[in-house]
């Protein structure tokens, strides 16, 4: 791809260890075994987004969908790997360079009521940042919030009520005007859309779509949704228990999925096309990240699982143009093939 | 519609209204469906629409300033405003069941999943506790429980979210009822799960004849799984038939909106179709059809008159203006 590369993620883990509480700490002072419980939220992902694409995170809860965005973001440093940006390395930039960075990157939220401060009128909320870091001037800081909620579809006469004043769809508009307001380039959407009704989703759907033709913004959209993703992104990465297990140009995914978890998620979608159907489902429940299954972490799941899927993770290789897959079957089979 | 058997559950023009300080809110105005044995009938909507309010009145599970004011529940041809206290105890949880959307909010917390299912069992029926145990580990063994013995000791905050979903199912199906009223019972879950739920749900009623209404907002869903929809639009039913009928041939502008909005078809990096506006506040309600402020073929008539159902081949809906069917 020519278009230059916004964000690259290269092996990026992130782990949460829980600390031994003081009765395990004394057990292992008496001498039991005592073991540190560690979450591989993200293990070892790599990830590259190219400047004004839309790339989506698909997986189910717990998959590290989340936790990936915020490190992304900047939320929560990474526990190894790095992120190159166009200005450095994400953890090394100082100064006024992370300062911008943090900017240009902003984030999106599932619950607008809970992201949003319920004591402050949305002219505040929208304002306060761009106020904060010199980008309107205090006298112009009215008409400058008056754009942005032109913009994100709310009426500007509502600019001094409160986020409880508003239907869920409007507040995402102020969720989203807030992150708007410091002129971001990257905008990472976790879930943001998942709490409201379908029509309102359409209408939030929609003003994504525009701001990204209009403002030339990139996004990670990061959903459980599948028809959404498929709607709204130019590229698609699956994720399961903390690894990506396919990425790939979102019709390709759709059209020819190769991994055999990607199959299965594809085929529980509910469709509108797909009438009095037989449900199948994809035995068995996700594994518990505290204690993943060894090897590939969807074997236990998966129908074609083989011995060699026990114990060795299989890595993402190229199996079709720009598309990735992680699976054993996929090593021995020609391009464009399915296993 | 086979309409020479007796309906399992028969609404007649239902009203729940709340009395509120602020004002009347006819919350369900003028609901009617059928439901006959082993049918599936998808009751769609948004929030605010009174589905879930629907589902509740069916079961007299609305707590004042609500009161169903108007028409009738017929249960098996029984009108359900009829029976005392005790003989609707002795229809809930035994021939009706209910399945929320929150299993957390069914499940006591505080009690093993064994005595909450043993109790249930006991309480409709006179058998030994030997035998309620050993039904309740079957019933959870149907709904696709692995290792049920194991999981009786278990309390439900050490079982997953799909696991607990599934408990809260077996729970309504102990006494193998007439009628289950699922409200949006695999909203929280996982696709995958999802699937697996309704999976074992369809397979259920097809087996044993129950008949369920199932509230959701999810177009989707209820596409794969339902016989038979009614949409639902500020407390009133818009539009009713077949699912396939409505689906592919909505005859009420809100329908073909609801339909355009949903963003599971093929044509991708288009923009959805939106429909304009929001839901009416349930408080002040528009005159005329509520639909008419977002409707984009509304008249004079549309804002001043409500339309009545009209009917005919097996679909009803409200609305002077239907739609030719032609989907977006």
């Amino acid at each position: 791809m020519s278009t230059p590369i916004l964000m690259q993620a290269n092996q990026v883990s992130r782990l949460f260890v829980k600390r031994p509480d003081y009765a395990e700490r004394l057990a292992g002072l008496l001498g039991a075994k005592v073991a540190s419980h560690t979450v591989h939220a993200v293990d070892r992902v790599d990830l590259t987004i190219h400047q004004g694409e839309v790339v989506g995170l698909v997986g189910e809860s717990g998959c590290g969908k989340s936790t990936l965005g915020r490190v992304l973001a900047g939320i929560l440093p990474a526990s190894s790997g790095t992120i190159q940006t166009p200005a450095g390395e994400l953890a090394s930039l100082t100064g006024h360079a992370a300062h911008a960075q943090r900017m240009a990157t902003q984030m999106i939220f599932q619950d607008p009521m809970s992201s949003l401060n319920p004591r402050k009128r949305v002219r505040d909320i929208i304002g306060e940042a761009p106020l904060a870091h010199g980008i309107v001037a205090r006298r112009d800081c009215e008409d400058y919030v008056v754009e942005v909620m032109r913009r994100v579809g709310l009426d500007p006469d509502f600019r001094n009520r409160f986020p409880h004043q508003f239907s869920g769809g409007q507040r995402q508009r102020v969720g989203i005007g807030r992150a708007l307001a410091v002129k971001p380039k990257f905008l990472i959407c976790d879930e943001s859309i998942a709490a409201l009704d379908v029509s309102i989703q359409a209408q939030i759907l929609n003003l994504f779509m525009d701001l990204r033709h209009d403002l030339g913004l990139t996004y990670l959209f990061i959903s459980h949704d599948l028809g959404v993703v498929q709607r709204i992104s130019d590229r698609t990465v699956i994720m399961y228990l903390g690894r990506i297990v396919e990425s790939g140009p979102t019709a390709e995914i759709f059209k020819a999925p190769r991994h055999p978890y990607t199959q299965a998620l594809l085929d529980e979608v509910p469709r509108l096309s797909n009438r009095k159907r037989r449900f199948h489902a994809i035995k068995g429940e996700i594994p518990s990240p505290l204690n993943p299954p060894a090897g590939c972490h969807f074997h236990p799941r998966c129908p074609h699982a083989m011995e060699r899927c026990k114990t060795e993770q299989p890595l993402l290789r190229e199996v079709g143009a720009g598309q990735l897959a992680a699976c054993h079957l996929l090593d021995n089979a020609p391009r464009g093939a399915n296993p | 519609m086979t309409s020479t058997t007796t309906p399992t559950l028969s609404v007649r023009n239902l009203r729940t209204w709340f009395h509120t300080q602020a004002g009347l809110v006819r919350a369900v105005d003028d609901v009617s469906f059928d439901v006959h044995p082993g049918e599936i009938l998808g009751l769609v909507g948004e929030s605010g629409s009174g589905k879930s309010i629907t589902g509740f009145s069916i079961l007299g599970l609305i707590d004042p300033p609500g009161r169903i004011d108007g028409g009738q529940i017929l249960f098996k041809g029984t009108d359900l405003a009829t029976l005392s206290k005790e003989e609707l105890r002795q229809l809930r949880g035994n021939r009706i069941a209910m399945v929320f959307q929150d299993p957390m909010m069914t499940l006591n917390p505080v009690f093993r999943i064994e005595s909450q299912m043993v109790e249930t069992v006991l309480s409709h029926e006179r058998c030994s506790r030997k035998a309620a145990w050993n039904r309740a580990r079957d019933t959870l063994a149907a709904v696709g429980i692995p290792s049920p013995a194991e999981r009786m000791k278990a309390y439900p905050h050490q079982l997953s979210g799909g696991m607990r979903q599934r408990v809260a199912i077996a729970i309504a199906m102990l006494h193998k009822p007439d009628l289950i009223i699922a409200d949006e019972p695999t909203t929280a879950l996982d696709v995958t799960i999802q699937a697996q739920i309704l999976a074992e749900m369809q397979k259920l009623c097809a087996e044993t004849g129950t008949a369920m209404v199932w509230v959701s907002h999810d177009l989707a869903v209820v596409a794969g799984l339902a016989d038979r929809v009614c949409v639902m639009y500020a407390g009133r039913v818009v539009e009713a038939g077949e699912t396939d009928d409505i689906l592919d041939h909505p005859r009420h502008p809100y329908t073909v909106g609801l339909i355009g909005s949903v963003p599971s078809n093929d044509r991708s990096g288009d923009r959805l179709y939106q429909i304009p506006g929001m839901a009416p506040s349930p408080l002040a309600l528009p005159q005329g059809c509520a639909f008419s402020p977002r409707c984009e073929h509304a008249s004079e008539r549309c804002r001043a008159e409500q339309p009545p159902i009209d009917t005919g081949g097996g679909r009803s809906y409200r609305c002077f203006h239907p739609q030719t069917g032609a989907l977006l």
